[in-house]
């Protein structure tokens, strides 16, 4: 009987216990090298940030960056207890947490993004042409079938077959789901009325799917199906996608350029007039946005908040070139100079 | 001392003979060689860290009860009881109420405990009895794996494997067969209530079934050994013998599991649609408790939404107090008549 | 035992009625594992690219760059998992013990009650439980809040485990033991718990299964990292997380990744199981 507790004596899994407690013995005496800047919020921004990060750490010495997706809600709570350095939201705070965050905030535009319209109509691989109006009526409800004469309108080249329309919506809250309401709600009275703007909404019809991963899989399985997805994700993975008419009349793909378009025509934007939805000009992509870094105007370690800023200070100028890499939007020239005037209040002495 | 005992014991014959019994244990001790300091001791350090371990795992329930009352508060106060029966969720208007959650919730793990018991008990029966050494052992084992099959990728296979199933093959099936039936109506998109239903099946089949086996391997061998000699076969051992005294095991392990069906998070929200509706129909599309929190908890920043997130966290608890309650209910009905 | 020339192997109806049951409970058991044989061989199919010795060993790279790995994932999960076992086993055994030997009173039905009511509860919340007593208060994330709300995740399946084993060993033992002048502690100690090791250990083994690919509770406790960390009180990598992220990421070549994890995940998890069965498990007979 006494052989039951041979486990103790059992050799390997003593020795695999000891290496776990050496290996967190080590860790507790380990200090770390330099200063490792700690950042959190939108996924939206997590591939850019990883790719824009590794860069600076490669090309300054001592300053590391760690930068985790939970959300861009999450980016602003953790913001506001001070567990992190800076917070990333695709949504600027708002006045209402502002005030809970007691202290000073900057809030600069970092990069740009708009939302895809992914379809699957058997038989169409290319080509789908939907105006503005299109959009809003489908996710509304009142479109219900691809043959509708309101699509078949502005498809003269294809045939669209009798097929009933299933909408896919994100059910995680997202800055996409945001950009693509504000959209929805600048050019269908009925739709701002009815469910207005938002991270999450009432969606008034379709399913949800988790991620942009749960809304590309969901449209690419079922026919018929039509969802909103990021235009990073859509670039990489040749997803089926439709030409949005904009404002000024024309269809125009979501790209890198369409997007920059749509920027450029609004040149003064700020944490408090962001909007760039349905953009005036004729390359412009009427689906896109900003995306913000949220900081506090008054560090209160001089030597992080001092790596801080020059980190920001990069990321908005040198490292805007790493962008289109990705799949990224680089943000305008003079949107840039606009930041870099934000960071200057940053206090770090 | 033997005044105490005179109603009882007028010759005292008990008492000196639990004395002569406890001298006989102690001598036993000694010559095995307890009953020492160290020994008691231990014993002593053992039954309080005993208590201790209680009291631990005591405070931590209820400091997590507690702490999801307190974060509820705001909610509460804006909701009320209204909170309960209301079907709107609309963060814009902020406006909460938690019925289709609550309504998705219990209809997926109640179907899926019901199908998961059912194929968790046989396979468990296969594994402990009928089947030889040889199989039982890896057979086993592949089962309990299932366990370890991060809730991510039974999201993404049922997104991708079973929801194509569904939506090509089983549901036009299940349709044209018993379409008559509320159940099967509506629809098919391939995702919904029936695949989540299966994903979640499947996500606790294995702790039923290991469970179970463990169980029903422990029923004393000299139960089936008489029946045996009476003349039953293996199944009329099983079903007379084995599954009522393992029946108690049984039933905890259904409900470890069905536990585990409520609390699931991410695999149920890639399959289930994400929509906050009442249907009747499986292939409708539904929407749980845990499902919402986990998709909008990292997003919600304004008080009364993220306290209304909680407040689902702690109907959560309340309606899994509330199933097992009942749970229990049941076993006593069934346990107290076989006495 | 039967009558003089009787033969008592069961005829006709009886006979086919064994039939049933035989095919069916083992239909259960094949159908279950093979399903399981149809996921490892999905997960595999797409995840096995992605390993090779520079993914074990490497730390992430991000977008466009080539190659990477999870290796700090690894040793993160390592660490938190095994930090988080450390805490849940002790009180999780001591807590059953308390359960299987004072079985009957209004305390041990409260605790049994609470363990089921804990096991439902979405690891969110949990999660929610740990950055609150263990994040906030100290401003920063660490592994020690994610390895103590994976504790917290496991302790339900040990404590339920860990009681039912000891009520499967039979009372004969416990008697025995007794007889022999041994206190409650030491029947308990040296002759129930090793017969009810095995089960215990099966316990121990669900709650470690249960709890790999939780991700949800380590979005405010661990929070996670793409650098090398062993000290526990800072944020730290994990396995499950970095699938996760990769997994909802627009890139190719990180779902690929995620794949590659999920697969290693699944692979360790199975290397536990086996070494607990083979070193630990031993088939007992009973009386």
């Amino acid at each position: 009987m006494r052989s039951s507790f041979r486990v103790l004596r059992d050799r390997s899994l003593v020795l695999s216990l000891l290496a776990v407690v050496g290996l967190v013995i080590a860790g507790w005496g380990s200090a770390g090298a330099g200063i490792q800047l700690t950042g959190a919020g939108s996924t939206f921004d997590y591939p850019f940030f990883s790719r824009a990060f590794y860069n600076y750490s490669q090309q300054h010495d001592g300053v590391t960056v760690n930068y985790q997706s939970i959300g861009s809600g999450g980016g602003i709570q953790q913001f506001i207890a001070k567990t992190i350095d800076f917070g990333a939201s695709d949504v600027p705070m708002n006045a209402d947490e502002l005030s809970h965050a007691g202290a000073p905030v900057l809030q600069i535009p970092v990069t740009l993004g708009g939302a895809a319209i992914a379809y699957n109509i058997p038989g169409i691989p290319s080509g789908l042409r939907l105006t503005r109006e299109n959009i809003a009526e489908i996710f509304l409800g009142n479109i219900v079938n691809w043959k509708d004469p309101a699509i078949q309108k502005n498809n003269s080249a294809l045939k669209l077959p009798d097929l009933p329309i299933v909408v896919a919506h994100r059910s995680d809250g997202s800055g996409t789901s945001y950009i693509f309401t504000d959209f929805l709600s600048a050019v269908s009275p009925a739709w701002k009325q009815k469910v207005g703007v938002g991270k999450s909404v009432q969606w008034p019809v379709g399913v949800g799917g988790k991620g942009n991963e749960g809304v590309a899989g969901l449209v690419s399985q079922t026919p018929g199906a039509i969802g909103y997805v990021e235009l990073a994700y859509v670039l990489q993975n040749q997803t089926t996608y439709a030409l949005v008419q904009n404002k000024a009349g024309s269809y125009v793909y979501p790209a890198i350029a369409t997007v920059k378009s749509a920027a450029a025509t609004k040149p003064n934007v700020s944490a408090t007039d962001f909007s760039i939805v349905d953009a005036a000009g004729a390359n412009s992509y009427p689906i896109s946005g900003y995306s913000w870094v949220i900081l506090y105007q008054n560090p209160t370690d001089p030597a992080r908040g001092a790596a801080l800023k020059a980190l920001m200070n990069w990321l908005v100028t040198t490292g805007q070139a790493t962008a289109e890499a990705v799949s990224y939007v680089p943000l305008p020239e003079n949107v840039q100079q606009q930041a870099v005037q934000v960071l200057e209040q940053m206090k770090t002495s | 001392m033997d005044q105490n005992n005179l109603m009882t014991d007028p010759a005292g014959i008990e008492t000196a003979t639990a004395q002569s019994r406890a001298r006989m244990r102690q001598h036993a001790a000694e010559s095995a060689g307890w009953g020492g300091y160290p020994d008691r001791l231990a014993a002593k350090l053992f039954v309080s860290a005993m208590y201790l371990a209680c009291g631990i795992f005591l405070a931590l329930v209820i400091g997590l009860f507690l702490e999801l009352l307190l974060n509820s508060l705001p909610s509460i106060r804006a909701f009320g009881l209204s909170f309960l029966w209301s079907s709107s969720w609309d963060p814009v208007a902020s406006k909460f109420g938690a019925l289709p959650f609550i309504y998705g919730t219990v209809v997926s793990s109640t179907v899926a405990i019901v199908l998961a018991g059912a194929i968790g008990v046989l396979a468990a029966i296969y594994l402990a009895e009928f089947s030889p050494d040889w199989v039982s052992t890896p057979l086993g084992f592949l089962i309990e794996l299932l366990a370890a099959v991060p809730s991510v990728v039974y999201g993404l296979w049922g997104l991708f494997v079973l929801a194509p199933i569904i939506r090509n093959i089983l549901g036009p099936f299940l349709q044209h067969g018993l379409g008559f039936l509320p159940l099967f109506t509506g629809p098919i998109y391939g995702v919904g209530m029936l695949a989540a239903v299966l994903i979640l099946a499947l996500m606790i089949v294995p702790t039923v079934a290991a469970i179970s086996r463990d169980v029903i391997a422990a029923v004393p061998q000299t139960q089936r050994e008489a029946m045996l000699a009476l003349g039953a076969t293996r199944w009329e051992v099983i079903r007379r013998v084995v599954l009522p005294t393992a029946r108690i095991g049984i039933f905890g392990a259904c409900i470890l599991a069905l536990g585990r069906a409520i609390g699931e998070t991410i695999a149920t929200t890639m399959v289930i649609g994400n929509r906050p509706v009442i249907s009747a129909s499986l292939f409708a599309p539904g929407y749980t408790l845990s499902s919402v929190i986990a998709n909008e908890f990292t997003e919600a920043t304004t008080t009364v939404y993220l306290s209304a997130l909680v407040e689902l966290g702690l109907l959560l608890f309340i309606v899994s107090m509330i199933v097992n309650g009942l749970a229990r209910l049941l076993l006593w009905s069934i346990v107290r008549p076989a006495k | 035992m039967n009558q003089a020339g009787a033969d008592p192997t069961p005829g006709g109806r009886r006979r086919w009625r064994e039939l049933l049951p035989v095919a069916l409970s083992g239909l259960c058991a094949g159908g279950v594992a093979t399903v399981l044989i149809l996921i490892l061989g999905y997960v595999a199919a797409q995840g096995f690219r992605a390993i090779s010795i520079p993914f074990l060993t490497q730390l992430p790279h991000p977008v466009g760059i080539a190659g990477g790995g999870v290796a700090n994932g690894i040793v993160g999960s390592l660490i938190i998992v095994g930090l988080a076992a450390l805490m849940a086993f002790p009180v999780g055994l001591l807590t059953g013990i308390f359960l299987a030997t004072y079985g009957r009173g209004p305390g041990a039905n409260l605790i049994r009650f609470l363990c089921d009511v804990l096991a439902s509860i979405p690891s969110i919340a949990i999660g929610l439980f740990a950055y609150t007593l263990l994040v906030q208060p100290f401003g920063h994330f660490s592994a020690i809040s994610a390895s103590f709300a994976f504790a917290v995740l496991m302790m339900p399946l040990i404590i339920r485990t860990t009681e039912q084993a000891m009520r499967g060993v039979p009372y004969e033992v416990r008697e025995a033991a007794l007889a022999l002048g041994a206190s409650e502690y030491h029947a308990t100690r040296r002759f129930v718990l090793p017969v009810a090791w095995p089960g215990v250990i099966t316990g121990l083994m669900l709650a470690l299964a249960r709890i790999t690919g939780e991700t949800a509770p380590l979005l405010f406790t661990a929070f996670g990292s793409q650098f090398w960390e062993l000290n526990p009180a800072n944020p730290m990598a994990e396995l499950s997380l970095q699938i996760f992220t990769y997994a909802i990421s627009p890139y190719k070549e990180w779902h690929e990744q995620a794949w590659g994890g999920a697969l290693i995940l699944i692979l360790s998890v199975f290397a536990l199981s086996a070494y607990a069965r083979l070193r630990l498990r031993r088939n007992i007979s009973y009386l």
